[in-house]
């Protein structure tokens, strides 16, 4: 402080500083001034003028909402349109009497749910008195006419044509497409409320949920002039709102019916991805749930029909489910294995159906409890050996296992522009210390590598991964948006596919390695799935069959056969597959729940999914002449 | 605390004396903050809950200003750099973890309150501004300018980044104060302020499309009849019909007839001037003007930089507040979130002028009576 002071003159400083609120005295004053003359001109100059307008101040200015953008598929088929619908207003300012017995009379006249009423006090209360609030949304023919015969009765109360949500594809593309729902009080939380003025609905699911901002548009207003009660006698001024933006989906609606139809009466999930942009291209989860429902506020008995069903029908099987991957994860911990150089892919190894690790007797069997003799790393694929891929997983270590299978998106989110995707888990040291709490065990590194174990994965994650193998390496980020369209300029803007960062193999050999033994899952008479999938191929194909176990079998005990296991105890079949070889157009994972083998139950489906998308596209013709070309080539 | 020791205080005077209580300076606080209930009563239309509310937080804030005034200033200043790098690690949790609300983090949850940590700023920025020139001769070398316009771009990028961009203005209106009173050299400003116009067209690049918007607004109150372009006709249409007597108390028919939008926040100041005609406003005036040349008083009267700088920055942000304001609603300045001082309805403003104005009292009521 002393030497501080020393090199202060503080006569100066003090000076310094009277000026400066001399200075700053003056501006305020000049301010004040300003503000004053501003105040003078308003209230005695142009008093007169603001008087007059003052008086016949009856003007009002009406929130008019945002049309909601439609939701298109690839081919231009609606997936969400917006229909005419009446719905009751009631401005709480014009009532005769309260607000709550004009409700009740009302009721008498067009119903009133529960459900209606919470909605309106609750948005009653975030809207100001002179403005109306719906208490009836889609009302019918019969109940507008009713009301219209009533009217006079019911001063405060009008009725107002405007647009609800419906949803052409139902229950096929529920969990895709989503749906929208009234704006709570929580949904308001976290909104920009300007441009949710007026809006009674908000996307609650879905696409409609993850691209809200995109559909939902900006309101617009008008002046009207109002009489003394406050019914609007003219329009004085009109600025019209801003339509939300229209949107496309990479998605085929047709190709989404056969997903979902050939599930049969089975619950799943089946994803197919355009491997060269990562456009989704049907993404179904069955059973879906009729999405008009819930627009207008489901009923609470519909509701708890829907959350009781055992089959779930809310769950959203593509990317929330998450599901041990079974022998669909081999083709991947093959590139590992590969790529580390732990096996040589022609060497030859014993498969005698069980191994056990050392100083243990705990036997580790190959579904094939005959074992399948002397086979390579192709047949192995092929054959879907686990006894191969046991002794494979212990050379190559959970490290590598897991190093191998997050580069190809497990364990983390695809970052799909759809909500609520899961992550699905897979494993390492790290994360079993992290979420279990103990070290590694040898045993799992066995189960890992043929996919069972801690490991999961969604179906859109196994898609995902397929992806990167039918373009090896080189894929794209899964999306459902293919392009929006502004309605006002009608100019439309495409989507941009986001390339994943590329998978760069050490030898690009290792790939053809893999897609060969993929595509001898199908074609070779060996081939876990030649019988299923490999019959009368149009295009090939290459694919991989899984079975996840959902429950352990006791030591030693055969496998009993399919039907006498209970159905929530049986295995999920799983396949995952692209088509054709040579240049993808189409890489698909299907999931049964508890649908037993993979190559029996969720092959097929996946067959008839390439086959209908395939045989749909334009040029079907030069993709047969590719066949052709593979028989006699092999890959290139 | 004082030099000589005190007997049981036996009038009023003695007794705020005691307290740290500057006499004029509450009188005029409390007159215009009772005066705001009044105008929220009406401007509410009648709504005892408002007016209940608002008395509350008028109770917290002036216990706060109470408290705060029996700090001796050293303590501010010693508290000053560490509260203002409290402040700017909250800024940086609220970015990483705030409550996002239409796509803005402005908010830290703290399970039982949730609070904006740009208040903190607002408060402690000119102070720690203050505490550092306060070991410095004045007039600023242009290393320490720097050093003290880093202060304040700190908190102020952090702010921007919510993003809150009135907020943001109001840190460096504050910070730019102290600066100016530390005695900032007049060529330095005007640079500054060239600076500013030419950096202009960089930020307006930058801004968020919805800031952009609002902007645009501002010049062309037409493009945005539901929003701020229809709160400055109706405001106009309220001030103007006010006449130079006003329509009398709870006579407001633009506020009551529900044209008047926001009539008890940002906009209280139209129901106010529509109600009370222009004696009102002049009234209102006095008193916010009182209210500043006595902070002003105090900081000449004070007797360090440190306490100089502050109590000037602070009267003057207070100016600054009142005059954005009704600039704003008297449709001079275009329409920015800033209330009126002390009578807008709502508590973070209302708590953290009066906890401004403790300072400002600690300062002149623990001068050191030095023998003169």
């Amino acid at each position: 402080m002393a030497a501080d002071d020393a090199i202060k003159n503080h006569a100066a400083e003090r000076r310094l500083f009277l000026i400066r609120t001399v200075a700053a005295s003056l501006l305020l004053l000049t301010l004040i001034g300003m503000l004053i003359a501003r105040v003078v001109y308003l209230q005695v100059y142009k008093h007169g003028y603001y008087e007059t307008r003052s008086q016949d101040n009856r003007m009002r200015v009406e929130v008019v909402p945002p049309v909601r953008g439609l939701i298109y598929d690839r081919h231009g088929n609606l997936l969400a349109n917006n229909e005419p619908a009446y719905r009751l207003e009631i401005v709480p300012e014009q009532v005769s009497d309260s607000v709550k017995s004009t409700i009740a009379r009302l009721s008498k006249i067009v119903d009133i749910s529960k459900a209606d009423k919470q909605r309106f006090y609750s948005r009653e209360k975030q809207t100001p008195s002179f403005r109306g609030t719906p208490i009836r949304l889609s009302l019918n023919q019969a109940e507008v006419a009713r009301f219209e015969v009533n009217r006079d009765r019911f001063p405060g109360v009008d009725i107002r044509a405007g647009l609800t949500r419906n949803y052409p594809l139902g229950k096929y593309a529920s969990h895709l497409v989503g749906y929208v729902g009234g704006i709570t009080a929580s949904d308001l939380d976290g909104l920009n409320k300007k441009r949710y003025r007026g809006s009674s609905h908000i996307g609650k699911a879905g696409v409609e949920l993850s691209y809200e901002s995109r559909l939902h548009g900006y309101p617009g207003s008008r002046v009207v002039e109002t009489n003394a009660a406050g019914r609007a006698l003219r329009q004085l001024d009109m600025h019209p709102a801003t339509a939300g933006d229209s949107l496309v989906l990479t998605v085929d609606s047709a190709l989404q019916k056969v997903a979902y139809n050939a599930l049969g009466d089975q619950d799943g999930a089946v994803v197919a991805l355009n491997p060269n942009t990562g456009g989704v291209l049907a993404m179904v989860s069955k059973p879906g749930y009729n999405p008009d429902l819930f627009v207008n506020g489901i009923s609470h008995a519909n509701y708890t029909r829907l959350l009781n069903n055992p089959h779930k029908p809310l769950y959203n099987r593509a990317l929330q489910g998450q599901y041990p991957p079974g022998s669909t994860i081999k083709p991947f911990m093959a590139i590992g294995a590969l790529e580390t150089g732990v096996i040589d892919p022609d060497k030859k190894v014993w498969c005698p159906g069980y191994i056990t690790l050392p100083g243990s007797n705990h036997r580790y069997r190959d579904w094939k409890r005959s074992g399948q003799g002397w086979i390579n790393l192709t047949q192995a694929i092929e054959r879907s050996s686990d006894v191969y891929f046991y002794k494979l997983g212990m050379k190559l270590g959970i490290d590598n296992i897991h190093r191998y299978g997050s580069m190809f998106g497990f364990g983390q989110k695809t970052g799909i522009d759809l909500p609520r995707e899961n992550a699905g888990i897979m494993p390492s040291r790290a994360w079993k210390h992290g979420n279990r709490h103990l070290p590694w065990y040898p045993g799992e590194t066995l189960i890992t590598v043929i996919g069972q174990g801690f490991m999961t994965a969604t179906p859109l994650q196994l898609a995902q991964a397929v992806s990167e193998i039918a373009k090896r390496g080189h894929a794209y980020k899964p999306h459902v948006l293919k392009a929006w369209k502004d309605p006002q300029t009608h100019t439309t803007t495409d989507y941009k596919p986001k390339a994943l960062p590329p998978i760069e193999l050490k030898d690009k050999r290792h790939w053809n390695i893999v897609i060969n033994a993929m595509k001898g899952v199908i074609d070779n008479p060996h081939g876990t799935a030649h019988y299923y999938v490999g019959q009368h191929l149009k295009y090939p194909i290459a694919g991989k069959s899984g079975s996840a176990q959902v429950a352990g079998l006791p030591q030693n005990e055969v496998a009993p056969d399919l039907d006498s296991i209970p159905h929530r105890l049986r295995e999920h079949a799983l396949f995952i597959a692209f088509a054709p070889i040579q240049h993808p157009k189409i890489a698909i994972a299907v999931l049964v729940e508890h649908g037993g083998g993979g190559s029996s139950v969720a092959g097929p489906i996946a067959r008839r999914v390439i086959d209908s998308y395939l045989d749909s596209l334009p040029n079907s013709k030069t993709l047969q002449a590719d066949q052709s070309g593979n028989k006699t080539g092999g890959n290139s | 605390m004082s030099t000589t020791t005190r007997e049981r205080p036996a009038t009023l005077s003695e007794w705020l004396a005691h307290w740290h209580i500057d006499v004029q300076l509450f009188a005029a606080l409390l007159c215009c903050a009772l005066l705001g209930l009044f105008v929220l009563y009406s401007a509410s239309g009648r709504s005892a809950n408002v007016v209940i509310d608002q008395s509350v937080r008028l109770g917290i804030g002036l216990s706060a200003m109470i408290a705060l005034a029996q700090v001796p200033p050293h303590w501010y200043r010693a508290a000053a750099p560490w509260v203002y790098v409290l402040g700017v690690v909250l800024l940086v949790a609220t970015l990483v973890l705030g409550d996002a609300a239409m796509g803005a983090r402005r908010w830290l949850d703290l399970g039982v309150v949730r609070f904006q940590p740009s208040e903190i700023s607002k408060l402690v920025v000119p102070l720690t501004i203050a505490a550092y020139f306060h070991y410095r001769s004045l007039p600023p070398r242009l290393t320490d300018v720097a050093k003290a316009s880093l202060i304040i771009a700190m908190p102020v990028a952090l702010v921007v980044r919510q993003p809150d961009l009135g907020t943001a203005l109001l840190i460096v209106a504050g910070g730019g104060f102290a600066l100016f009173f530390a005695g900032l050299r007049w060529r330095v400003i005007i640079l500054l302020l060239i600076l500013a116009a030419a950096a202009a067209p960089l930020v307006w690049f930058n801004l968020h499309d919805y800031q952009q918007q609002r902007v645009l607004t501002f010049l062309n109150p037409a493009r945005d009849p539901l929003g701020a372009g229809y709160h400055i006709t109706q405001s106009k249409i309220a001030i103007g019909s006010g006449g130079v007597f006003g329509k009398g108390w709870l006579n407001g028919s633009q506020a009551h007839l529900n044209f008047l939008p926001e009539s008890d926040t940002d906009f209280v100041f139209a129901v106010y001037a529509e109600e009370t005609g222009l004696f009102g406003v002049l009234g209102l005036m006095a008193i916010y003007g009182f209210i500043v040349a006595r902070g002003l008083f105090i900081a000449v009267k004070s007797q360090d930089t440190f306490q100089r700088l502050t109590a000037a920055s602070l009267s003057l942000t207070f100016f600054f507040y009142a005059f954005v304001n009704m600039g704003m609603v008297a449709g001079l300045l275009p329409v920015v979130g800033v209330p009126l001082p002390l009578i807008s309805f709502g508590g973070t403003s209302m708590v953290m002028l009066l906890a401004s104005f403790g300072i400002v009292m600690s300062i002149h009521t623990h001068r050191k009576l030095l023998a003169t």
